[in-house]
């Protein structure tokens, strides 16, 4: 079998080599505590320093100190509404999406259910995007916060958060953006916006796991979720992950370097993939906003087939791919997301969603290319929802995508 | 990815009698596009002998679904209609080497297709569809939020530990204490609300006192020839026991202590001491497996042991209760209920 092709990197990426050559030493020689006042401490401060003004280029954060180090996407989610919850007394309400990442979703759910809090999940029309009117209507001076995603991570659809921040503000909300899909994908500059609180995810852009971010603008109140030593000035207790923390800043570095490059490479190969796709195979369609995405993402969805078994087969082809089936998570639902999108069940079973890397090559896109026909073929053939003649007569009409 | 079995990769990549039958004459569906799983069952039956001559399927559904069609297809052809419809779909699941438990709905959809197909062939009137719904809670035992539901319903439990005696929900890893707290709350709260049990008794979220944890009592074993040795285990981990028909490692009935014919006159503390004894020589065969099993207590009817072991494992754990089950209720001449808890 030919070399395994990636198409998963919105799950996780590969780490690059110069990362994990930055972050050895760490490991071995510069072991030390950060905190501590002997050598072996302060080199690896000045090291810790030094990445966390690398994030901050990548975001555009105006002060490095707006940047507090996390376990990952996760922490710095729960972190941010929970801190905003309580730092905006007599405030009880929360606004997010429907198709946010479960990181916000279920914790939004045990907020509702368990602390009296209120949320609205604001729907998304059939692309993907969010429905303002609902938004505006759910805004009053009762919302402590606002969390929306930069960027879908089945999808890649992108969310106009700096507008949706200044709404927010107008409210006197908070406002927290899930950018864990988004750094290193798209140019941020939160300088220039009025977004208070971002989450970012060191394992997205091909750092080390475990390890994310959380931005806090200055002067924003916060109140720490873990609380201990005084590590990230009091607002994450914790010793530090040195050599993790030091891992991402270098992939910071190589993500703003050639981020304008890349964007237009995998954009491209991306659109080969999904008009080859479109054109060869029947019955399947592109999901998402085709205006304002991610450069790496494509969910297609493939009528009266199921995602699980074209991933098996992928699998088998030496493709690594994801679906946003009901399967492959153990839930007889299909992915939240499509299912917010109004994709109908018949479709939103069979969605798998490629996620290309700044690795990506032209090659591996057409050896996909080459084995998707006879996959899908194959199986709907085996399909009772499928006959000799192609779909049931009543078969859909893609009215969108 | 899932861990599928070797045959079930072999079935899903290779399926045997996939496609449209066009002459047959006893067909069943089952499953909807919205739940992302159908089956379509198609039986060639000779009406002369009852004896299933051909059968092809056409699934849509994932690996383990169209693994599981195919087995089924596999199983009943040359078998006459009765024989095939005793056919569970623990035989799938078998005929496959297993399933993950996330999966095992997979071999219920086709024990449902062919339910349904047989009914059509014979004519009579199908059972109520018990497909399997809501998320899967236990990953243990393999039991649904619908499942736990029903035996909170038709039995008004108001305590986790009914829940779990009752559909086994919780008693594995007991990971899925919290949503199964919630379940509880919630369903009580519901049932509340519809006069079905008061206020005073429902189950409150985050109320449940510590884990009811069941002490060990110190049962004394007495002096016992030692123990046969299993014979060697076959290398492969999986596949200890399952309940029918039991392996020898298992198989106690020769063992020395077993006296079922006496068994009905023994008192309570002769009765623990022979379950101690029985479950003491199955020591091994889980232990073979990274596993433990231990008498907690016995409760009339209940044995409760505690198992250990790899998560993972608890599917097969679930099999071998029945095993063990079996052995209990034959030596002492009456039924027993084993039932896992967790322990301290
Ligand atoms: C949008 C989004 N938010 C949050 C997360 C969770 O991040 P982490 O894995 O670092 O906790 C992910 C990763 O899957 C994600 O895609």
């Amino acid at each position: 079998m030919t070399t395994p092709i990636y198409l998963d990197n919105n799950a996780t990426t590969r780490v690059f080599p110069d990362v994990v050559e930055a972050m050895l030493p760490y490991f071995t020689e510069q072991f030390g505590n950060a905190s501590s006042i002997h050598a072996f401490g302060s080199e690896v401060g000045g090291a810790l320093r030094q990445a966390r003004r690398s994030l901050q280029a990548l975001i555009g954060a105006e002060f490095d100190h707006e940047i507090i180090f996390t376990s990952g996407g996760t922490e710095s989610n729960n972190t941010a509404l929970r801190s905003a919850l309580q730092v905006q007394q007599g405030r009880n309400e929360v606004i997010t999406s429907a198709v946010e990442h479960p990181a916000i979703l279920s914790l939004c759910d045990w907020l509702e259910k368990h602390e009296g809090v209120v949320v609205h999940r604001i729907p998304v029309d059939r692309q993907g995007r969010l429905d303002i009117d609902a938004y505006r209507a759910a805004l009053s001076d009762r919302v402590a916060v606002v969390s929306f995603m930069w960027a879908n991570n089945e999808t890649g659809t992108i969310f106009p958060v700096d507008g949706l921040a200044e709404m927010a503000h107008a409210h006197g909300a908070l406002f927290h953006t899930d950018a864990v899909q988004a750094v290193g994908k798209v140019p941020i500059d939160l300088k220039t916006t009025e977004i208070d609180m971002l989450s970012l995810s060191s394992h997205k852009l091909h750092g080390p796991k475990g390890l994310g971010a959380l931005y806090l603008r200055k002067g924003t109140r916060f109140r720490a979720l873990l609380r201990g030593g005084h590590q990230e000035r009091g607002r994450r207790a914790g010793t530090e992950n040195a050599p993790a923390i030091i891992g991402l800043g270098r992939a910071a570095e190589l993500a703003l370097t050639s981020m304008a490059e890349d964007n237009l490479r995998m954009a491209a190969l991306r659109d080969r993939l999904e008009q080859g796709l479109v054109q060869q195979i029947g019955h399947c369609f592109v999901t998402g906003d085709p205006l304002d995405r991610l450069p790496n993402t494509t969910t297609v969805a493939f009528e009266f087939i199921e995602g699980e078994a074209i991933l098996l087969k992928l699998n088998a082809a030496g493709i690594a791919a994801s679906s946003g089936s009901a399967c492959t998570s153990g839930s007889l639902e299909p992915s939240h997301v499509l299912r917010a999108m109004d994709i109908p069940f018949t479709a939103a079973h069979g969605a798998i969603r490629f996620s290309l890397s700044r690795e990506t090559t032209e090659a591996e896109i057409d050896r996909v290319l080459e084995v998707m026909p006879d996959i899908i073929a194959g199986l709907r053939q085996m399909s009772p929802f499928w006959s000799e003649e192609g779909a049931r007569p009543d078969g859909f009409a893609p009215a969108y995508a | 990815m899932w861990d599928y079995s070797d045959k079930v990769k072999e079935y899903f990549f290779n399926p045997r009698n996939a496609g449209a039958l066009v002459d047959a004459n006893a067909v069943g569906e089952v499953g909807s596009l919205s739940c992302g799983d159908a089956l379509k069952l198609m039986l060639k039956v000779n009406p002369a002998t009852d004896i299933i001559e051909e059968a092809k399927f056409q699934t849509f559904g994932c690996g383990s679904a169209i693994a599981s069609s195919s087995a089924l297809t596999e199983l009943i052809i040359g078998k006459t209609i009765s024989e095939a419809r005793k056919l569970t779909n623990q035989d799938i699941a078998d005929f496959l080497d297993g399933l993950p438990p996330e999966k095992m709905h997979c071999s219920v959809m086709g024990q449902e297709a062919l339910h349904a197909a047989v009914a059509a062939y014979t004519g009579e009137a199908l059972d109520e569809d018990d497909h399997e719904e809501g998320a899967l809670i236990c990953k243990c035992f393999g039991v649904d939020a619908g499942m736990i539901e029903r035996a909170i319903r038709t039995n008004k439990l108001t305590t986790l530990e009914m829940v779990t005696f009752y559909t086994k929900a919780g008693g594995g890893c007991n990971s899925c204490r919290e949503p199964l707290e919630e379940l509880l709350a919630d369903v009580n709260k519901a049932m509340v609300a519809e006069g079905t049990i008061a206020a005073a008794e429902a189950y409150v979220f985050g109320s449940a006192p510590k884990p009811a944890r069941k002490k060990a009592q110190g049962f004394v074993i007495p002096d016992q020839p030692p123990a046969p040795k299993p014979p060697a285990q076959p290398s492969a981990p999986v596949q200890i026991a399952m309940p029918t028909p039991a392996p020898a490692a298992v198989a106690l009935a020769e063992a020395p202590v077993a006296a079922p014919a006496a068994a009905s006159a023994l008192t309570p503390a002769k009765e623990a001491i022979l379950v101690a004894r029985l479950i003491e020589e199955m020591r091994p065969t889980f232990r073979a497996d990274g596993g433990d099993v231990e008498l907690v207590d016995m409760e009339g009817a209940l044995v409760l042991v505690s198992l250990t072991g790899a998560c993972s494992g608890c599917q097969l754990a679930a099999q071998t209760l029945g095993g063990i089950q079996q052995k209990i209720s034959q030596a002492l001449g009456r039924s027993v209920r084993v039932m896992p808890v967790a322990k301290s």
